[in-house]
C-alpha cells in the first residue's frame, strides 16, 4: 500500500482529481461497452419474438 | 471459396453466422470472469500498490488507463481494417459484422484514450491539449471510426454499407504506423513508447507488472464486448433463417 491513510488515497497528493476523474470515465466506457450490448440483445429478442407471433398468427 | 483448400477448415466454420453464435457463447463466460478479474486486480494494483513515479507522483496512474485503451484503440482498428478486408475478398458475412461490432467499441474506446491523456495532460504538461503529432492522430483515429459508424448508419443495404466501410477502414489504416511512429518523427510533447513486450521496459517492474496486467484485462474485456455485439448482429441479420426463429421462440 502507498498511502498511509484514506485521505491520502482520496487527494493523491493534489493529483486526485485528476487521476479520480480518468478511472471515472474508463470505469463508466468499460461498464456501458458490457451493458449496452447486453440491453440491445434483449429488446432484440423481444423485438423479433413480437414479429414471430404477429406471422404465426396471420398465417 | 471452393478450390483454395490452402485455408484451414476454422475459416470456413468462421464464415457460418450459426457456428460462429455457438462458438462465442461458448467462450463468453471465461473471457468474462477473466476480464472482470485482471482489471479488478489491475485497477487496485494501479491506484494503491503502484509505487508514485519520482517526476509526475500520483498523476502517472493514469497511465494504467491511457496506455492499454491507446493500444486498444489501435488493435481495434486493425481487426476492423482487416475483418473488413476479408469481408470484401471472400464475401464472408461474419466478417462484416465483425467490422461493424468493432466500431462503435474501437470509438469509445480511442475517447477513453484521448480523454485520460488530455486530463493526465493537464498536471504534467499544464495542459489539456496541443496539437501534436501523436495526439492529433489519435484523434484522426477517433474521426475514422465515426466516419465507419457513419456509413453504416446511412446505408440501409447492409452489404453495400459493409464495402463502402471497409474501404475506409483500409484507407485509414495508414494512420496506424503515423501513430505508432509519430514520437519518433516529429517533434512531440508525448513520450515514446512506454509498453513493449520485446525490449526491457522502461519502468522498474513493480510499475510494469500492472500495467500489463491492465492491458491484457483490456482485452479480455474487448473481446467480450466485441462478442456480445457480434451475437445481437448475427441474431439481427439472420432473423429469417430457421435457428434464430427457434432460439427466439425458446426464450
Amino acid at each position: 500500500m502507498q498511502f498511509e491513510t484514506m485521505s491520502e488515497f482520496i487527494t493523491m497528493d493534489g493529483h486526485g482529481l485528476y487521476v479520480w476523474l480518468s478511472y471515472g470515465i474508463g470505469l463508466s466506457i468499460i461498464i456501458g461497452n458490457l451493458v449496452l450490448p447486453l440491453f440491445k440483445r434483449k429488446e432484440l429478442i423481444k423485438s423479433l419474438a413480437r414479429r414471430l407471433r404477429r406471422e404465426n398468427n396471420t398465417q | 471459396m471452393a478450390g483454395s483448400s490452402w485455408l484451414p477448415r476454422w475459416f470456413y466454420q468462421l464464415a457460418s453466422p450459426r457456428w460462429c453464435y455457438d462458438i462465442t457463447g461458448k467462450l463468453l463466460p471465461s473471457f468474462f470472469i477473466a476480464a472482470i478479474l485482471l482489471l479488478i486486480v489491475g485497477v487496485v494494483w494501479a491506484l494503491a500498490f503502484a509505487p508514485p513515479d519520482y517526476q509526475q507522483g500520483n498523476s502517472f496512474r493514469i497511465m494504467y488507463l491511457h496506455v492499454p485503451s491507446a493500444i486498444l484503440a489501435q488493435s481495434c482498428y486493425m481487426l476492423m481494417a482487416i475483418a473488413g478486408v476479408v469481408g470484401l475478398i471472400w464475401k464472408i458475412k461474419v466478417a462484416d459484422m465483425v467490422a461493424y461490432a468493432c466500431a462503435p467499441i474501437g470509438a469509445s474506446i480511442a475517447v477513453m484514450a484521448l480523454a485520460t491523456g488530455a486530463i493526465w495532460g493537464k498536471p504534467t504538461w499544464g495542459s489539456w491539449w496541443v496539437w501534436d503529432a501523436r495526439l492529433t492522430s489519435m484523434l484522426i483515429l477517433l474521426f475514422l471510426y465515426m466516419g465507419v459508424m457513419a456509413l453504416y448508419a446511412a446505408m440501409d443495404n447492409e452489404s453495400m454499407a459493409a464495402k463502402a466501410a471497409s474501404v475506409l477502414s483500409l484507407v485509414g489504416l495508414v494512420n496506424i504506423p503515423i501513430i505508432k511512429y509519430s514520437v519518433e518523427w516529429w517533434n512531440t510533447l508525448h513520450q515514446p513508447a512506454t509498453f513493449t513486450l520485446t525490449e526491457k521496459p522502461a519502468m522498474p517492474i513493480e510499475m510494469w507488472l500492472p500495467l500489463l496486467v491492465m492491458v491484457v484485462g483490456f482485452y479480455c474485456f474487448f473481446s467480450v464486448s466485441l462478442m456480445l455485439r457480434l451475437r445481437n448482429e448475427i441474431i439481427r441479420r439472420e432473423r429469417r433463417s430457421g435457428w434464430v426463429r427457434e432460439l427466439v421462440a425458446s426464450k
